[in-house]
């Protein structure tokens, strides 16, 4: 019965408290230092949650915990040994699982037969009766809701993520590692996990869950590590902490940045959001009743963690994704349900900077000419298209946004350098002189040069008095480049501020789910 | 242990002399088979080219093998420019035969000039009906049109059987199963071997290039097919272009229907097609959806057919062995497309490069 070793390893020689016990671990892709002598540490028995931004190193950190990365640097203990782990099977040998992000379960597999796919302890044939009974016993112990009889596909996402996590302690482990697993669920199903992991840690495993949800944090863990661009700040016990404390941690001291903001008197109102809502194909809220007001000669930022609704919102607007209920009110006139062609129609120029660069915004095997064409073409009357007027475009572009590049023509745009690229976009999308512009993760992935081109050309379609909305990741950056800020979280406004008279801190903790003052939770 | 690495993207020069290289081993391991055949191979390849340019006669042959290639290539072409994977020409190419003998059969008197317009534009109604259907379902329903199209063959040919062995009959060909020979005013007027499809060709190939380089549903075609969400982000309507394209890609095949039995069989036959609509994915892949590039390898091919047939007349070969050395040929070149876009390294060296 070694399979459930970890409900039964009590009595196993374990005198050492720290069960894993990672030394100076740095790992370097290419010029970027993902992790910088990491320290952390886990003790047995307990919940030990990583907290930290987007890329500040908490996944690049497990991955190496797991065998997914080897380190260049470092030191790793586990269990009082000092080992190399070079595979996720390695570490599943030392009783590490780590339960991954996109689930790997075969859809027209039974949750047995996915149990017993794989597991190193199956005889050629399946013995459905044993693995009966051992699943019935686990599941039992844990509380969890498993009937292994049913079959993956009919399956909600949180049952998919029990089975996930079953599958990991069915095969051996005792310290697992649990990816933002809330990032799925809803709220009760999120109660039912935390659960579900307090009884694995009242059986003798460790858990190590990595989130950047301060009330979850606050409600699960022991103790508290927390990340910031690839080093470890600190790791606190959580009794001795709070929720602000730890924002400011996770989002460090306000940088000083060389974005100036440009004061422009605002002018009318020119766009209205109003109870915007809209669910995704697992019937999950994305955009939960999001209202706000966009006005001229503004930028307007977004600040949330990644996938808070962010990229729904903007290709709401844009007429490319669903919208259950709500409005979009721009120039008097609701562009719900309008599709990118009718609204095109409707007059209203409408720029647009998608997250997806090469996927969306631009043909990544097309040259820059054909790709500044994709938003002109269709002005030409007839049925032939002309590159003269692109070709004169696509020159201007180069020259003024200094594109390097071999060739405006008969030269892939997928070729160009990250930061190139995003200049073709946006050189493309501000040349359509727009009414409205909305750009997401607009210096995503560029250096700092690219980057204040990009905000110069904002902050002067600000002066044009376009209304601009600008999802960002970087709170400096937000907090210094826009006029007003509002906060997502899980799809909802946690708070629209003014980030001249709000502190980081503050912005953090909407971020993760604290409404702003005076707001409505 | 050794790894395959992708290459970058090829240059013309490696490329020819990649491409090159590849017919020289082809040939060269052709050989083997051509000396067991009991032909002497230096003869036998030069043979292949007096069989296709030896005289006017012969040319001809070539150039009228090349047209229907050339179209249907040009057909599927467009549809694989939107990613749309059809492979359905054959049937495409069945279906615009049977447009073409309909108007034959039910207007036979119709004087020339109206007779092969009607024909060619029943023809080329058919072929594009036939990849409508696939393309309406997989613009509705999001159906897989690689299976659809394939399906769609059979479906056709069984139908042409059906006509040919009882429908259609001819019941004055001795019981013979066959549908009754065109008259005159239904085939393509013709100077020495050459036939009015040549100049049709020439026309649609010039379109074709217009289309796809120069009109706006050429270039919604080709931005549907690189990213479907750059399509909805600039507002293209996806249905429609779905179904345009399909009506191009299935009328350019089914046109073929109406060239090769008023031009060369002059009877609508199962046996019309000779594969060429399979063969056609082939020429549109290999000159990489290029319709400069695919009139080349048209060409290429026709060499090939034409040349094999010659010279198992003039050298008393198996028409097995001349098949073979296409075959062979075909194999090498498809074969360098890896050598092209692929190379080996040994670990010790991709370490070293990480």
């Amino acid at each position: 019965m070694d399979s459930v070793r970890c409900f039964y390893s009590k009595g196993e020689n374990m005198n050492t408290q720290y069960v894993v016990n990672m030394k100076n671990i740095t790992k370097v892709f290419g010029k970027v230092k993902a992790l910088d002598h990491v320290e952390f540490s886990l003790k047995k028995g307990e919940i030990h949650a990583i907290l930290g931004e987007n890329g500040a190193g908490k996944s690049s950190l497990m991955n190496v915990l797991n065998g997914i990365y080897v380190p260049d640097e470092g030191e790793i203990e586990v269990k009082g040994q000092t080992v190399t782990i070079s595979s996720p099977k390695d570490a599943l040998d030392l009783g590490i699982g780590m339960l991954p992000q996109h689930y790997k379960l075969v859809d027209v597999f039974s949750a047995l037969e996915n149990v017993a796919a794989g597991s190193r302890k199956t005889t050629p044939f399946l013995n459905r009766k044993k693995i009966l009974d051992e699943m019935g016993k686990l599941i039992s112990q844990l509380g969890m809701d498993i009937d292994p009889n049913k079959k993956v596909y009919a399956m909600s996402v949180a049952e998919k993520q029990s089975l996930e996590i079953f599958k990991v302690l069915y095969r051996g482990a005792d310290i697992l590692i649990l990816d933002e697993p809330t990032a799925v669920l809803t709220p009760q199903e999120i109660k039912n996990l935390f659960q579900i992991i307090r009884k694995m840690v009242a059986v003798g495993c460790s858990v190590i869950i990595i989130t950047h949800k301060l009330d979850e944090v606050m409600e699960i863990s022991d103790r508290i590590t927390i990340m910031r661009k690839g080093t470890t700040i600190q790791t606190v016990d959580k009794k001795d902490t709070n929720p602000e404390e730890l924002a400011g941690m996770m989002v460090g001291d306000v940088m000083e940045l060389n974005i100036p903001w440009v004061d422009v008197e605002r002018g009318e109102k020119s766009l209205e959001v109003k109870d915007l809502t809209a669910i995704d194909k697992n019937k999950v809220a994305v955009l939960d009743h999001v209202s706000f007001d966009l006005y001229a000669g503004e930028i307007l930022g977004v600040a949330g963690i990644a996938g808070s609704g962010q990229k729904e919102l903007c290709e709401g607007i844009a007429g490319l994704y669903p919208i259950k209920s709500g409005e979009i009110i721009f120039d008097n006139t609701n562009i719900v349900g309008k599709n990118p062609e009718d609204i095109s129609k409707m007059g209203i120029s409408l720029s647009f900077v998608p997250e997806d660069r090469l996927g969306m915004g631009l043909v990544s095997s097309m040259d820059i000419i054909d790709n500044v064409l994709l938003k002109d073409y269709k002005n030409k009357k007839g049925m032939g298209i002309s590159r003269v007027i692109s070709r004169r475009k696509a020159l201007a572009l180069v020259e003024k946004l200094n594109v390097s590049t071999p060739g405006i023509e008969n030269h892939a745009v997928s070729l160009l350098s990250g930061g190139n690229i995003q200049k073709v976009l946006l050189g493309r999308e501000i040349e359509l002189q727009p009414k409205l512009m909305l750009t997401a993760y607009a210096t995503r992935g560029l250096d700092v040069r690219s980057s204040q081109i990009i905000y110069d050309l904002l902050n002067n379609e600000k002066k044009k008095m376009i209304p601009i909305l600008y999802i960002g990741e970087d709170l400096d950056v937000l907090m210094s480049l826009c006029d007003r800020i509002v906060v997502l979280c899980e799809g909802k406004v946690t708070g629209i501020i003014d980030p001249r008279k709000t502190t980081k801190e503050a912005i953090g903790l909407m971020m993760s789910g604290v409404m702003e003052e005076g707001k409505k939770a | 242990m050794i790894h395959v690495v992708k290459k970058d993207i090829p240059r013309t020069r490696d490329t020819i002399i990649i491409r090159l290289l590849a017919i020289l081993g082809a040939l060269l391991v052709a050989s083997i088979i051509v000396i067991f055949a009991g032909a002497n191979p230096i003869n036998l390849y030069i043979g292949i080219i007096e069989g296709c340019f030896g005289n006017l006669h012969r040319f001809a042959a070539t150039i009228q093998k090349m047209v229907p290639l050339l179209v249907l290539s040009l057909g599927v072409m467009v549809a694989f420019k939107m990613k749309f994977w059809n492979i359905g020409a054959e049937g495409q190419f069945l279906m615009g035969a049977v447009g073409a003998a309909l108007v034959v059969r039910f207007f036979p008197n119709l004087p020339m000039p109206v007779m092969i317009f009607s024909m060619g534009a029943l023809a080329f109604v058919f072929g594009a009906i036939w990849l409508l259907i696939p393309a309406f379902f997989k613009a509705k329903f999001g159906t897989n049109e690689t299976l659809f199209t394939l399906m769609m063959n059979y479906i056709a040919l069984n139908l042409v059987v059906a006509l040919q062995y009882d429908f259609w009959k001819d019941p004055g060909a001795n019981g013979m199963p066959k549908i009754a020979n065109f008259p005159a005013n239904a085939l393509l007027p013709h100077i020495g071997g050459f036939n009015l499809s040549i100049a049709f060709a020439i026309i649609l190939v010039i379109l074709v290039y217009f289309l796809m380089n120069y009109s706006k549903i050429g270039f919604e075609i080709t931005v549907l097919g690189e990213s479907e969400n750059t399509a909805r982000y600039i507002g293209i309507n996806i249905t429609k272009t779905i179904i345009t394209a399909a009506l191009i890609s299935g009328g350019l095949c089914g046109l073929v229907g109406m060239f090769q039995t008023a031009g060369i069989s002059g009877a609508l036959s199962i046996e019309i097609t000779g594969g060429l609509g399979f063969t056609a994915i082939i020429v549109a892949w290999l000159s990489g959806l290029k319709v400069p590039f695919i009139v080349l390898n048209s060409f290429a091919f026709a060499v090939l057919l034409q040349g094999g047939s010659y010279i198992q007349t003039a050298f008393q070969i198996p028409g097995s062995v001349a098949e073979m050395i296409q075959a062979i040929i075909l194999f090498f070149i498809l074969g360098s497309e890896f050598a092209l876009h692929y190379r080996f390294v040994s670990d010790k060296k991709k370490r070293e490069v990480a």
